[in-house]
């Protein structure tokens, strides 16, 4: 199957690929995985006082559309407050990227895993 | 279609795979093409698509995960093409450090030593899993149901890990 060029840029060249420190309190993390392919995804992100998502960073185990759609996540998130980060879809992601459908789960784990790490901060700041 | 009764199999997790596979000889046998060569038109399509189910079933059954599968979907839960994210952290970092294991074998000074050690942690790991996954499925409680699909979600991951395992042991034979 034929990745496109910007599927294949993240892949080659992956944005924030990393770990926090996750005894920090300013960061939170969001892992998510696939069963039927067996993709593993940690996102993280790092949040300022005023909620604003400062920095992220991910490891990803998977394909190279999963890579590339958690790659492109964190460079999306950065910047923008935690709300605006919710809104992220899937099908925005798998647009950019152009992703053909039997790959759109990669872009739906990639949204679950920013949600996953914003639902983590909001515990922590909760809790 | 229920696989376990084209077989004439009770629909149970634990199946005496000897049986299973005498039998699907012997159904193969029955809907070979080849017996319907003078047959009717619609008895050699008959026979055609009999014989594909068989292999269907047959392959299903065969392996633990379908079969849960299989089974699970008889009982109303389908799993086997879900997109749902699956989000145990427990779990899910379990299988990050397993990844990362497999990321250092190449460079560890004894990687056949270093295959070894997550063989069998991925063997110790599908042991207690699959074990859990009888049981659950024994029970055939809604919940346990559940519980079942879990396992078997977990399951695959681990399936997922030792072929990659398998893939650097190639790699490194190379």
């Amino acid at each position: 199957m034929a990745y496109s060029n910007k599927v294949i840029d993240h892949y080659e060249n992956p944005r924030n690929v990393g770990s926090f420190a996750k005894d920090d309190p300013s960061i939170a993390t969001g892992m998510v995985g696939a069963p039927a392919c067996g993709d593993v995804m940690k996102l993280q992100i790092k949040v300022n006082e005023q909620g604003i998502i400062e920095d992220a960073k991910f490891k990803t185990y998977g394909c190279g559309s999963a890579i590339a759609s958690s790659s492109l996540v964190t460079e999306w998130v950065k910047g923008k407050s935690l709300d605006e980060a919710q809104q992220i879809k899937n099908t925005d992601i798998a647009h950019e990227l152009a992703l053909p459908p039997v790959k759109i789960h990669c872009s739906i784990l990639a949204e679950d895993a920013i949600k996953a790490a914003i639902a983590d901060y909001k515990q922590k700041r909760g809790g | 279609m229920n696989y376990f009764q084209l077989f004439d199999l009770p629909a149970t997790f634990e199946l005496d795979l000897t049986e299973l596979g005498s039998r699907y000889l012997a159904l193969q046998r029955k809907f070979h093409p080849d017996n319907y060569a003078a047959a009717s038109n619609r008895d050699r399509l008959m026979s055609v698509q009999q014989t594909a189910n068989i292999n269907d079933a047959y392959h299903s059954l065969k392996q633990p995960l379908l079969r849960a599968e299989h089974l699970l979907a008889l009982r109303g839960l389908k799993i086997s093409h879900e997109q749902r994210s699956f989000t145990d952290p427990v779990f899910l970092m379990q299988q990050m450090e397993l990844r990362e294991q497999l990321e250092e074998i190449s460079t560890s000074e004894d990687p056949d030593d270093a295959i070894m050690a997550v063989e069998q942690q991925l063997q110790q790991q599908r042991k207690v899993l699959l074990k859990q996954l009888a049981a659950a499925l024994e029970a055939n409680t809604a919940e346990q149901n559940q519980q079942a699909a879990e396992l078997v979600r977990k399951l695959k991951f681990f399936f997922k890990l030792q072929h990659e395992l398998e893939l650097i042991e190639q790699q490194l034979q190379d």
